[in-house]
């Protein structure tokens, strides 16, 4: 399993995928930060069999507060992941993919409401809470026979 | 009389925050503004003070699809003040890491940005269930560009392998060489994407542009060459002042470009090719003529056949610099600082970058300059805008708003650049 986390680390809570990467690779899971635009995740479907992306929502919930998608089983809302790159996003990613049958076989998409989108490298209290628990919990699925 | 409104607030399919906005009372314009709203980002003032080896990696950082654009433009800039030649070898691998970005630049934004346009697609989504194939051959193609970014640059996105003076290590020769399968596929794979957008039903608009790039009489240019246009000019880099300035403008973050009498110009691929296009490889032209294209093309909408042109072109041109690769001994030249002022121009996939400096005795930056590509084709955007405006002004608001979307997109305007700018509104009276 491959974790990615997506979002511009300097635009405060959109930096919350790459601070769950970050602090799942620094406990040695397989996971790594996204950047660019959306084509590179398709390249990473291609080589790998089940991922996590974790990426920040700007919907007008609460921030911090999760949602979760099974990316194979449903369409992700566009209108939740638009903020991450302007151009081709994590939802052109995730649905290009699908229309061209090339997902991999298991995909969930974590996404964290973020409630600071300004510049600086801080996340705000409730996505920080949202972050590390979501992190928690990865770190259990990934432990082996976890 | 009526007033009509077209508005666009977000544009879509477009680097960074911008907007449209036209206000018609009867047949008559009132205003027609590309606005950017993007924020300022203050660049040249905070270069100010840092030591002008950093300027390559602090401007790569105005965008994250043209980094190369700034790292060479500020890399030259810097040679120059120093008074260091870079090596053949180096200026090479330069020129290979270049068409690493202008493939993946051109290729995202004509097959996943610009190609839904011309089929009445609102996203990219569509087109892959429309054409899964060709989705299929771009999202490879830019791979090869990605691929050419890592392997030289050492990642995909804002390279950390460039320096001023050239490379901090020179690529292993066997990754280098294992590009060349993919580079060769894809040769023949650019031309017929190019071919199969070339059946496109094209807006007729054609211009008289003032065409302003980089040339150079041995080599399509990327990263070296005379500022010429297709009226006459013909400078060195190092004038560039003297011939363009850059004003505010209220209804932008982003300077407007011209030309000193006032009047706009045109940056990027049909410049390019109109300027250059005796210095095209023969593939590139043999597909730019399949495709219908003449020796000169006008109508900014085929920008999009142009850009697959010099994307067959990059590809042939990486090829034949991975042939002859070796490994650069030195990977780079020394840069002792001194005081100095230096330029730096090079065609980013957007048109001309320039860059000017200058250090002091420690090697600081005491003045810096940036005039990226999207500044200056702006006052040419509204120019072709209130043009397609005049032209279509019977057309319903949804199909004139679509219009002049798609007339925006032809410029593949990189906003967060040019605020180093998409939102659209049409009013009408």
């Amino acid at each position: 399993m491959l974790i990615v986390g997506i979002g511009n680390a300097f635009r405060s809570d959109d930096g919350v995928g790459p601070f769950v990467a970050d602090a799942l690779a620094a406990k040695g899971l397989p996971a790594l930060v996204h950047a660019g635009d959306g084509t590179g995740l398709i390249d990473l479907f291609e080589t790998h069999a089940a991922l996590v992306l974790v990426d920040a929502t700007r919907s007008g919930a609460a921030p911090g507060t999760l949602v979760t998608f099974d990316a194979v089983a449903q369409k992700l809302p566009a209108e939740l992941f638009h903020y991450s790159t302007h151009r081709f996003g994590l939802a052109e990613a995730v649905e290009t993919a699908r229309a061209l049958g090339s997902l991999p076989q298991s995909l969930t998409v974590h996404g964290i409401e973020g409630g600071d989108f300004g510049q600086g490298m801080r996340l705000s209290d409730p996505v920080k809470a949202a972050a590390d628990a979501l992190i928690e919990k990865l770190c259990e699925i990934s432990r082996p026979n976890g | 009389m009526s007033e009509r409104v077209l508005q666009v607030d977000a544009l879509a399919r477009v680097e960074g925050e911008g907007a449209l906005y036209v206000r018609l009372k009867g047949n008559e314009i009132e205003k027609v503004e590309f606005r950017i709203f993007e924020p300022p980002r203050f660049f040249e003032a905070f270069l100010q003070g840092r030591d002008g080896h950093e300027a390559p990696d602090i401007t790569s950082r105005i965008c994250g699809i043209c980094p190369i654009a700034y790292i060479m433009g500020a890399s030259q800039a810097m040679e120059q003040a120093l008074g260091v030649a870079v090596t053949p070898e180096i200026h090479a691998l330069r020129r290979l890491i270049y068409c690493g970005e202008w493939i993946q630049s051109h290729v995202l934004h004509a097959a996943m940005l610009h190609a839904p346009d011309f089929l009445g697609l609102h996203d990219a989504i569509k087109i892959a269930e429309v054409d899964p194939e060709l989705v299929k051959t771009a999202l490879r193609l830019k791979k090869i560009g990605n691929s050419l970014m890592e392997v030289v640059g050492g990642r995909s996105v804002h390279p950390v392998n460039t320096r001023v003076g050239g490379f901090y290590s020179a690529p292993e020769k066997a990754r280098v060489k294992a590009l060349l399968g993919e580079l060769e596929w894809g040769i023949e794979a650019a031309r017929k994407v190019a071919l199969a957008f070339s059946q496109f039903d094209f807006p007729g608009d054609e211009h008289d542009y003032t065409f302003v790039s980089l040339k150079d009489p041995d080599t399509y240019a990327i990263c070296e060459g005379r500022l010429v246009s297709n009226r006459g000019l013909d400078i060195a880099v190092e004038t560039f002042n003297d011939h363009f300035f850059e004003e505010h403008v209220a209804r932008s973050n982003a300077l407007h470009g011209r030309m000193k009498d006032g009047s706009p110009y045109l940056v990027g691929p049909l410049a390019r090719y109109a300027n250059n296009y005796e210095q095209l490889s023969e593939g590139a032209k043999e597909t730019a003529d399949m495709c219908g294209l003449g020796r000169v093309v006008s109508n900014q909408y085929k920008s999009i056949l142009v850009r697959m042109v010099e994307t067959q072109y990059a590809l042939e041109e990486a090829a034949r610099i991975v042939r002859d690769y070796e490994e650069p001994k030195p990977s780079f030249v020394e840069t002792p600082p001194k005081a100095g002022e230096g330029h730096g121009c090079t065609e980013a996939p957007r048109g001309i970058c320039y860059h000017t400096y200058k250090l002091d005795g420690e090697g600081r930056i005491t003045h810096a300059q940036i005039v990226p590509p999207t500044s200056q084709n702006q006052p040419q955007i509204e120019a072709d805008l209130t043009r397609v405006v005049t032209a279509n002004m019977d057309m319903a608001d949804a199909d004139l708003q679509w219009l002049c979307e798609q007339t925006i997109r032809n410029y593949d305007p990189c906003i967060s650049c040019a605020t180093h700018f998409l939102k659209l509104t049409v009013e009408r009276n």
